[in-house]
Parts: structure tokens; sequence; C-alpha cells
């Protein structure tokens, strides 16, 4: 398995670079360029502007240039935010993004898995009916609606919670964005679960252990919910790392420091260096959950056997 | 932890507290960007970086609450007969926070930094009236051309200009033209900004920066005026959601939130009528004509019948619920040493319309042959609204308008390259000075994107530049803008106003025209 791994994550170097060359050239292929404003800049200032961060170099030089720094770790400064380089930005907002989209998959989880079995084992029931009638409200609200509405709720109305703020993680801080970002997993998640349970439930192998006279529990517990979990586990792998890479919506509205916001920021600024960094650290995020989902394949399914 | 609770309405009763030191004063702005850095020569330019550099830095003068120029760094100055030289007497008990004196020296540094062009000032050109300032940022000449020396042992600071600058001082407010710790970059280069060890002048300095989250402040205890200083602290919050700021407002975990989006006004107005604030700003908001060959915006009378059917009044009060006010001149009102030219809208709407078809008439357009206009504007909610209304209103004319959007980067690229018929655009005052908008009239200037060339013009904004006697040069620019306003060179539309939600509970905040509100002198009341 481990030489499995290696051997994928080797793989994912071609991957990788073909992912950086095309956000690298459709970056610079968008209009407009990182000191362009509202204010057009006198030419001798964008000068000294593009001599200091290389711009004034032919494109290819410039994407060798990238590739050498990336390759020493250094993502560049942020055009932007002068005060921090791209790594920093990344280190500082990361663990705030993964702490806030860690617990909200943790939650939608805890809740989502147990809400999408209790409605397949009584389907079609009021129970079934409850829980998919809730989930499709969950998917179908959006979170820029939901996040102002926790806020005003919780924040403003009663009182209970911040409105917003990040306060160093403290955990009244974190429960109203958590929540946010759970709600539309867990309906996601009790949706999927349903259906693939369901699925499982009416297979053959069911219909033999029940034949065998096993309890429905252990017909449940030991033979449906393994195989059911599959298509969830494979949703798992980009959705996380969707999530934990933050949700510019949850951010904004919570004042959250995490990263997802660089990922519309930076392209809308052209914040070169910070677009590259977060697509970089995102593929390579993608890469390997994609692997743990594969491996968790394995422990799942005997059948799935990764050989040297 | 002061936490003001507004005693205004119901939804307000509650608010959170968070844990500070017992008796701490501390102030929370919502701030609705994030700070490019503390270097000023790296600073973006948005509203909110000059609300914290000013608090955390100070130059040779400084704003009182109302907006007023006080002495800062410098307690006196004189200028040469000529207008060219001046000579600043800095104060004696000015110092760093690291408690080293703040001399002439840092200064001369500061403008020096700030024009080096290896450190690519957006905002280096702001120093440009000073003797090759504008040699040294392009290279052509070394720093040490610049017309700027520290003397008397570094209690004196004298300055030099190409030509006499009437709003120079004006310009000494701005954070371009602040000091920089000479001492600190010699022991730590160009990461004397780092938050480990930098050293600043204000009455505030820099204590904790979480990116994307907030900025906090302390009272500099080595400012020369801090036992006036009422805060212990200051904490700016970036918050990019202003209806979330609204929110957070309203929760009390804010004093003040800046720029509250222009939607909330009515709203707020009505549930926190203590709280919140609009006020006059120095910004205009306006629609550029294509001045360039092959477009139909050339002539004149094209200009003026798009202007007549223009109802601003619709606009600012119907469309924007009066957050913005109706404006006839490109310069706001209420600038220094000013006053606005309006142009000429006779009569009723029904005369302006029929004389706007006889215009269009004469230039040639009718129901066979309709004016076909691109215009073009940046996407957000406000601008489209007022494009389409626009649309609207030139509709009865027989005008079809095309419109285009795009996200300011690409709008502003397009526009300057000159692809457009009409575009939106708006400018906010680096100063308080009428210069600063009638410039972008001038022929050749980055920053007129519509090509406007009139050679009257530019003679009358040359002869203000060399004029020394205020009243004079008042006269020239106002002539300079009822020409512009005559020959129809752009539409204006609307002046800016300020938006603030503030703690009725603060006293010391006082609403002005530049939105320059330094924390020094804010305090809670007793």
């Amino acid at each position: 398995m481990l030489s499995y791994s290696l051997k994928r994550l080797l793989q994912a170097i071609p991957t990788m670079l073909i992912v950086i060359t095309i956000a690298f050239f459709l970056m610079r292929v968008a209009p407009g360029g990182p000191f362009d404003g509202e204010r057009a800049l006198p030419p001798e200032i964008e000068a000294n502007l593009n001599a200091a961060y290389h711009l004034d170099e032919p494109l290819p030089q410039q994407y060798l240039r990238y590739l050498g720094n990336l390759l020493q770790g250094d993502f560049g400064p942020s055009f932007k935010y002068k005060d921090f380089t791209v790594t920093e930005l990344i280190l500082q907002g990361f663990p705030v993004s993964l702490e806030i989209g860690g617990l909200a998959i943790l939650l939608a989880l805890v809740i989502g898995l147990p809400l999408g079995i209790a409605a397949a084992l009584r389907r079609n029931s009021a129970i079934d009916y409850a829980v998919m009638g809730t989930a499709l409200a969950g998917i179908a609200v959006p979170n820029f609606v939901v996040a102002p509405l926790l806020a005003l709720v919780f924040g403003v109305l009663l009182g209970w919670l911040p409105a917003g703020g990040w306060n160093g993680g403290a955990l009244p801080n974190l429960v109203l964005p958590v929540l946010a970002l759970s709600i539309q997993q867990i309906a996601y998640i009790a949706r999927m679960m349903r259906a693939s349970m369901i699925e499982v439930l009416g297979s053959h192998y069911i219909r033999t252990a029940r034949a065998k006279g096993l309890s429905e529990r252990l017909v449940v517990w030991r033979h449906a919910i393994r195989p059911a979990l599959m298509p969830v586990v494979s949703y798992l792998g980009p959705a996380v790392a969707g999530i934990i890479t933050g949700s510019v919506v949850i951010e904004q509205i919570f004042g959250i420091p995490g990263i997802g916001r660089y990922f519309v920021q930076g392209a809308l600024n052209r914040d070169y260096t910070l677009v590259m960094g977060t697509v970089v650290f995102y593929g390579a995020l993608i890469v390997l959950l994609n692997l743990v989902v594969d491996l968790i394949y394995s422990a799942l399914d005997p059948q799935i056997r990764y050989d040297d | 932890m002061f936490t003001p609770r507004l005693a205004v309405g119901p939804l307000l009763l509650a608010s959170t507290c968070l844990a500070l030191p017992a008796g701490a004063e501390t102030l929370d702005i919502g701030v609705t960007g994030e700070l490019a850095s503390f270097d000023t020569s790296q600073v973006s330019g948005g509203i909110w970086e000059s609300q914290i550099l000013m608090d955390v830095y100070e130059g040779l003068v400084k704003k009182g609450p109302d907006g007023e120029i006080l002495p800062g760094m410098a307690t006196s100055w004189e200028v040469s007969e000529d207008g060219l030289t001046y000579t600043f007497h800095l104060r004696e008990d000015a110092a760093w926070s690291d408690g080293e004196p703040v001399t002439a020296e840092d200064f001369v540094f500061g403008w020096r930094h700030l024009l080096d062009p290896a450190n690519a000032s957006k905002y280096a050109y702001m120093l440009y009236p000073v003797v090759g300032a504008e040699a040294v940022n392009t290279g052509q000449q070394p720093p040490e051309a610049l017309g700027v020396a520290a003397r008397d042992d570094g209690r004196t600071f004298e300055v030099t200009l190409e030509s006499p600058t009437p709003y120079f001082t004006q310009l000494l407010t701005h954070y371009t033209a602040y000091p920089a710790p000479k001492h600190a970059f010699d022991a730590h280069g160009k990461d004397y900004v780092d938050l480990d060890h930098i050293v600043t002048n204000g009455a505030f300095t820099p204590e904790a920066w979480v990116s994307q989250s907030h900025i906090s402040v302390q009272r500099n205890p080595e400012y020369y005026d801090a036992d006036a200083v009422a805060l212990d602290g200051v904490t700016y919050h970036t918050i990019e959601d202003r209806n979330a700021g609204v929110s957070r407002f309203r929760a009390g975990e804010l004093d003040i939130m800046r720029e509250y989006s222009s939607s909330m006004y009515e709203l707020l107005r009505e549930q926190l009528p203590d709280a919140t604030h609009m006020s006059t700003y120095l910004g205009s908001y306006y629609y550029v004509f294509n001045h360039r060959e092959g477009h139909p915006t050339t002539d004149p009378q094209v200009r003026e019948a798009l202007s007549l059917a223009t109802r601003r009044e619709v606009i600012s009060e119907q469309i924007m619920g009066g957050t913005f006010q109706p404006a006839l001149s490109f310069v706001p009102d209420g600038i220094d040493h000013y006053r606005v030219q309006e142009m000429a809208l006779e009569g009723d709407m029904d005369a302006r319309m029929a004389r706007a078809r006889a215009l269009l008439e004469d230039a040639g357009y009718g129901p066979d042959t309709p004016l076909h206009l691109r215009l073009r504007y940046n996407t957000t909610d406000e601008h489209k609204k007022i494009a389409v209304a626009m649309a609207a209103m030139w509709r009865p004319l027989g005008v079809e308008v095309e419109m285009i959007n795009a996200e300011a980067t690409v709008h502003y690229q397009t526009i300057a390259e000159g692809d457009f018929d009409i575009a939106r655009a708006g400018w906010i005052a680096d100063y308080n000075d009428a210069e600063n908008f009638l410039t972008l009239l001038r022929s050749g200037v980055g920053n007129n994107y519509g090509a406007y060339a009139d050679p009257e013009y530019d003679a009358l904004l040359d002869r203000a530049a060399e004029t020394l006697d205020l009243d004079e040069r008042q006269q020239l620019l106002q002539q300079a803008e009822a020409l512009a306003m005559d020959d129809h060179a752009l539409i204006p539309m609307l002046y800016y106003v300020s938006r603030n939600l503030v703690n009725p509970a603060l006293d010391g905040w006082e609403d002005n025209i530049e939105d320059d509100h330094p924390s020094r002198w804010v305090h809670f009341a007793e």
C-alpha cells in the first residue's frame, strides 16, 4: 500500500504541472493586470511596479522563474497584501479554514449519516418524508441566505452568539459559521446515504443474509452500512478538499480569516502569485484526498486491493 | 471591555462581550478592506488604509476631528515669498514608539524611500510637486537629487517645490508624506514594518495583525500628546460583507462601522437614527464621454442632449434612496476655497426634453437614424441600477443604449483604451482641492478616460498652478470648470456621501468632507 501511495503521488507530478501551466497562462490572458484599478497610474509608476514584480520580462521567462521559485517552495510575495508572502497567507489562513471546514464535515457526517440510514430503513414513512423534505430545503437554500439569517437571529436578535469575528477561534465564534457551512453538507450526505442504503438493502446478498435468519439489526450493521458508505466516501474526497479550503461566502459574512476568499479575491485583483499559490495548494490537496479516499475504499471493500 | 449598548429599539438589547482587561477602553472599528502594508510606500489607496495609517503615523501636519489641518510633527513652518520653499520646524518631543526622536532625517529618508523606483510605490506621484521627485522616481536621478534637506541637527526640514503648489499643506496630510524611521530601516532593512519590531510615531502603535481578521493597535506612550489620547487601543476589523458589518454593529461588537452599504441607509435611519451618519464627501460620480475621433459623443450637441435628459434627482432619491446627492458640477460641493460651477440646465423636464430632441435632430439623429451608444460600467448593483435608469431616460429621445459591464479591473483598462461611447467613472479626492478633480480633464492625463482636450482649459489650469494668490487661483480654477461644463465635457451626475455607523456613546467623532476620523480624538462619553 505504501508503494502504491508513492506511485500515485509521483503520478500526480505531471498532473500538477499541467494545472500550474494552465492556471499561469490563463491568469495572464485575463484582461487587466494587478495594478489596474479605478485610477490609471502614471506610466513611469507602472513601469516601476512591473519591474519590481518582473512583469516586464517575456512571459516564458516569467513562467520559468515561477517554476524555479516553486521548486524551492517559494510562492512569491502577494501583489496585494504586501506585508505577507503567499506562503504566509496560506499558512495563516489554512488552519482556520481547516478547523471550520473539518468541524462542519464532522457535524455533517454525525447528523447526515444517521438521518439517511433512518430514512432508508423507514422508506416512505413520515420520518423519511420529514428528513428528505428538510434535506431538500437544506440543499435549495444557499449559504449566502442561511449565514446572514443565522447571524441576525442568534447574533443580533437573541444575542446568544457573536454575529461575526474570529476572536482567535473561540468556541462561541465557531458555532454559527460551522452550522452555516454544514447545513448543505448534512442535506447532501443524508440524501446520498438514503439512496445508496436503499439500493444495498434491495441487493441479493442482503436477501441472503435475511434468509439465513440474521436479525435485522445485524443485517443493517454488518452487511448494509459498509457498502452503502462507498458513494458517500467518494463524494467526501473532493467535498472535504472544497470545504477545508474555505468558503468565501461564510468567511466574508462572519469575518473569518480563512483562505477561501483568496481564490476569489486573488483572481479579481489579478494577484497572480496569490492565485497560483491557491491553485497549487488546492490541487495538491485534491490529489492527496483522492488518494485517501482510495485507501478508505480498500478498507471498506475487501475486493478492492491495491497491489504493487 | 467597554461594550456600548445602543438604547434604540429592542433589537439591540443583546450584546456580546469579548474578553479584555477590565477598564481598558478599546474602540472597535469595522473597515471594509485589508491594509496592504504598514510601509506607506506600499499602500494601495483604500479609504480604510488611511484610517489605520493616520492612527499610527503622523506627518508634518495632522487632521483635527473636523478635518482641519493642525500642526503635527512640525510645530510651525514658513513659506518663501515665491511659494517654492517650505521650512518646517519639528517639535522637540517628537519620538518614535521605541523612544528614538523623530528627526528631519526621517522625513528625508521616508520621502526618498517612497520615490525610490525599486520600491514601486503606487502613490509616489503625490510627491511629484517636490523638486526632482519625478526624476528620482523614474530612475533618472539618484535619491539625493530630491529637493528635501535636514538642517539644524535634524530639527528643521526644508522642502523645495518645482512650482508653487497652493495645496501643498493638504498633500502633507496624505500618508505618502509621512516620515519613515531611518534607524529601524538601518537595523532591519525592508522588513522594518514587521510587527515584531515596527516603530511608529502616531498616537497608536501596531500590536497584532491577523490577515483578513483584524489589526490591533495600542496607545503609543512615546507620542508627544499621549496624555490627551483617551483610548487604550483600537481594533480595526476587516469586514468585506458590509451587511454583515451592520449586523455586527447592531450586536454591539463594533463601535464604528465605516462605509455601510447605501442600500441599508433607509432601514438604518429608521432603526438606528442616532447612530446613522451620512455626510457630504469629496467624491464625484460621473459619466465619461469619449472625445476620440469616430464616436458620436464628439458632437457637443449630442453631449448636451444626453445631459439634458439626465434626471439626477430621480437617480439620487428614487434609485439610490438618498445616498448620493444630485450633481450639476464635476467638482463636488464643499471643497476648500472653491465655488462649484454648475452646468446650466434651464427649464422644466418637458422643456429640457424638447430641447434635447431638437439638439439630436440637428446632430442628424432621428427615428430612422437612431443614436446608438455603447455604455460601459463596472459590475456592481449600484452602477447597474444607475446605468439602466440612464438608458431609460435617454430612450424617449430615441437613443439606443448597448450596456456592457465588466469587473473593475477590466472596465478601467477598456475605457482607458477608448473602447466605449459613454462610461461610468468615479473619483474620490486625494486631498481637499478642486485641482484634484479638474486635472482629470487635462489633455494627456492618465485618468482622462475620454481623452478630452481643450487648449483653453489646459491653459487655465497651467496658470492656476503658477498662481500664488489663493483668490486669483480660485477664479482660474472656477473658469476652467465653467468652460468644461459649458462644453459638456462629461456628465456630472452625483456627489458621493460618506456613510458611517457611529455608536452614539462616542464623543469626538465629527462628520467631515474628507471623511477622515483620527481615533485619537474619539472617546467614550463619561
